[in-house]
């Protein structure tokens, strides 16, 4: 596996925030904020972490992300796009009719996806299910699955932190993308899920929290998840709903509306300010 | 007649399946003594998995797991899976046709005196609205055991109901079952009689005294509802002019819907439907539940002389 470096993933993370703008403002809707606050998980997952072959989707032993926040689907497309599962022009086809993109993700229309999803709470069990058939059938590949905060409000994702740790699934490595808003404003106001770190760690995860947005961090969780055994592992990345583009970054609004061509050309300007537009295609 | 409850042919065909399918996984959520999952517990207790009371989790892990190519058997009651977890089974199992089969027991008045809270009769509605699903209402403990066999070489999601007290062994080990086919129980040319699940039986003795009166009667058990066997649904409103429809469980959307959503579109005929009518059931015996709800061979007795009147009003 190649892996990159952090000043290689960093125009990458760029590219992806601009995938994610181009394609919601072409479809004319979609969830830019929460796609954007996890750029750089879903980045260094699928460049740096996961054990996979893009080219060859049903290759058993591979790693598998599951989204459980299926609404965020767009930072996912971007990174399969640009890690090589289809082609980046595509994500333009996002919402469209017939596309692969589905509004909320299909596994069914487009391969490489490990389960359809948009009805949140419900990813986390998926994922100890492929975990859990990993360990019956002794094979070594991980499973991870990203969440909201908000959707931690959810009591599936309870019981599922339960059973990863009751059957010691040390192959599961859960995400959660720790940026304080959901659709009617903050978490902690419209139902709070602090103190987080405290609430993983009494349901006996190995609990890891860092700055999301930094790559470096990022890295380190992940590996550091890699080597826990025994128990199941959460990195709680805290984010910026929205990052990269001023007028979103925490802003409740834009959960799930998309930029219109003037407000995509002020994102895209100052996603690429430092060193201009490297946009291709 | 030998008696059985349906929910021990679940676990008979557990424990054949065990034995010759090494893909297939048992979750159950805290009721496996119950459901009859704790006989494939003990012989196989390294593929089962109690989720504990966490219904909702239990169809997740199920639908991980089948991406990972097994086929995990989710058993609870009919009320828990159905009900609790539909939007589970909608959305993560049925949308991407992943290979889960949900068993639900105790459906149908019959479960008695736990009441109304435990009396599933809404998961034919439930299941069968659902595409890609497979819906299979057993007639007794013999054939519930060959669905659990043949659900577990069918590719795609499905659900199994059965029911929790024993009830006539009609049908025998060498009778075809076929998914998808219903089976002819007796022929007539007056009026035919569709059921599913255990109540069958009632619609045979109901069929017997109709005939004693020179009513000729067909009997069908519609054992699937979905994929449903029209052309024989259509064939027998051609051939017999009346149709009553028995089932278990909500009239509305359950059997007696399905049933009457093919004849509108195809062959218009006089339906009477036997079954739950827009109510919940309450504690009591089973035998003074069916007789209050009107689910005996009698009250098919009944709503056949309803219907053939109907019939030759119309005639
Ligand atoms: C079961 C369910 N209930 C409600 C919704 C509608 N919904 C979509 S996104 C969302 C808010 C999610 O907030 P969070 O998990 O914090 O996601 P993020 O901030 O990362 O976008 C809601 C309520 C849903 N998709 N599924
Ligand atoms: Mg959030």
């Amino acid at each position: 596996m190649v892996f990159f470096s952090v000043d290689k993933l960093e125009p990458i993370c760029k590219d992806i925030r601009a995938d994610i703008l181009r394609m919601t403002e072409a479809a004319g809707s979609g969830h830019p904020g929460g796609s954007l606050s996890a750029v750089e998980l879903m980045t260094v997952l699928y460049f740096n972490v996961l054990n996979h072959r893009p080219q060859e989707l049903e290759w058993s032993e591979r790693d598998r992300f599951i989204l459980s926040k299926g609404h965020a689907c767009p930072v996912v497309y971007a990174v399969m796009a640009r890690s090589g599962y289809f082609p980046v022009e595509e994500l333009l086809t996002l919402r469209k009719l017939g596309s692969r993109l589905q509004g909320h993700p299909n596994m069914k229309s487009l391969p490489g996806l490990e389960s359809s999803s948009g009805s949140l709470g419900q990813g986390l069990s998926v994922a100890n299910g492929l975990a859990l058939a990993a360990k019956i059938d002794k094979r070594d590949y991980r499973v991870y699955c990203l969440m909201g905060d908000g959707e931690l409000q959810e009591g599936q994702i309870w019981e599922a932190a339960m059973t990863a740790a009751h059957y010691k699934l040390d192959n599961v490595c859960a995400l959660v993308d720790y940026n304080n808003l959901q659709i009617d404003g903050k978490v902690e106001d419209v139902k709070g899920i602090a103190p987080l770190k405290e609430k993983w760690l009494s349901f006996n995860w190995h609990v890891i929290e860092i700055d999301g947005h930094d790559l470096e961090q990022v890295e380190k969780a992940y590996a550091e998840a890699k080597q826990i055994k025994g128990k199941p592992s959460i990195i709680i990345a805290k984010t910026i709903k929205g990052k990269g583009v001023s007028f979103m970054e925490d802003v409740a609004g834009w959960h799930g509306k998309a930029p219109n061509s003037e407000e995509l050309e002020q994102a895209l300007k100052e996603i690429y300010v430092q060193e201009g537009s490297t946009l291709k295609n | 007649m030998k008696m059985k409850p349906t929910r021990d042919g679940y676990g008979e065909g557990l424990l054949e399946l065990g034995k010759t399918n090494p893909l297939v996984l048992v979750l159950d959520a805290d009721l496996s003594k119950s459901t009859r999952t704790d006989w494939f517990m003990k012989e196989f207790p390294e593929r089962f998995f109690d989720i504990g009371i966490a219904e909702q989790d239990m169809l997740g892990t199920a639908a991980g797991l089948a991406l990972a190519g097994k086929i995990p058997f989710v058993t609870t009651y009919g009320v828990f899976v159905a009900g609790r977890a539909w939007d589970q089974i909608r959305t993560t199992i049925a949308y991407a046709e992943l290979n889960v089969k949900i068993a639900g027991a105790h459906g149908g008045i019959s479960v008695g005196p736990d009441g109304a809270t435990h009396q599933a009769l809404e998961e034919i509605t439930l299941m069968r609205v659902l595409p890609n699903m497979i819906l299979v209402v057993p007639c007794d403990a013999i054939e519930t055991k060959k669905a659990t066999l043949a659900l577990a070489s069918l590719q795609g999601p499905a659900y199994l109901r059965f029911t929790r007290e024993a009830s006539p062994v009609f049908t025998s080990e060498s009778d075809i079952f076929e998914i998808g086919k219903s089976i002819t129980l007796k022929k007539g040319t007056d009026l035919t009689l569709i059921g599913c699940g255990p109540i069958v039986y009632e619609a045979l003795m109901a069929a017997e005294e109709l005939n004693k009166l020179g009513i000729s009667t067909r009997v069908i058990n519609m054992h699937t509802i979905k994929p449903l066997d029209k052309e024989t649904i259509i064939k027998a409103a051609l051939e017999t002019g009346a149709i009553v429809t028995v089932e278990e469980h909500q009239v509305m959307g359950g059997l007696g819907g399905a049933v009457a959503e093919i004849l509108v579109q195809n062959s218009p005929v006089p339906v009477e439907m036997i079954g739950i009518q827009d109510t919940f059931g309450e504690s009591g015996t089973p035998e003074e539940l069916a007789e209050k709800y009107g689910l005996t061979s009698r009250h098919i007795i009944e709503a056949s002389k309803k219907v053939l009147k109907r019939k030759t009003c119309r005639a």
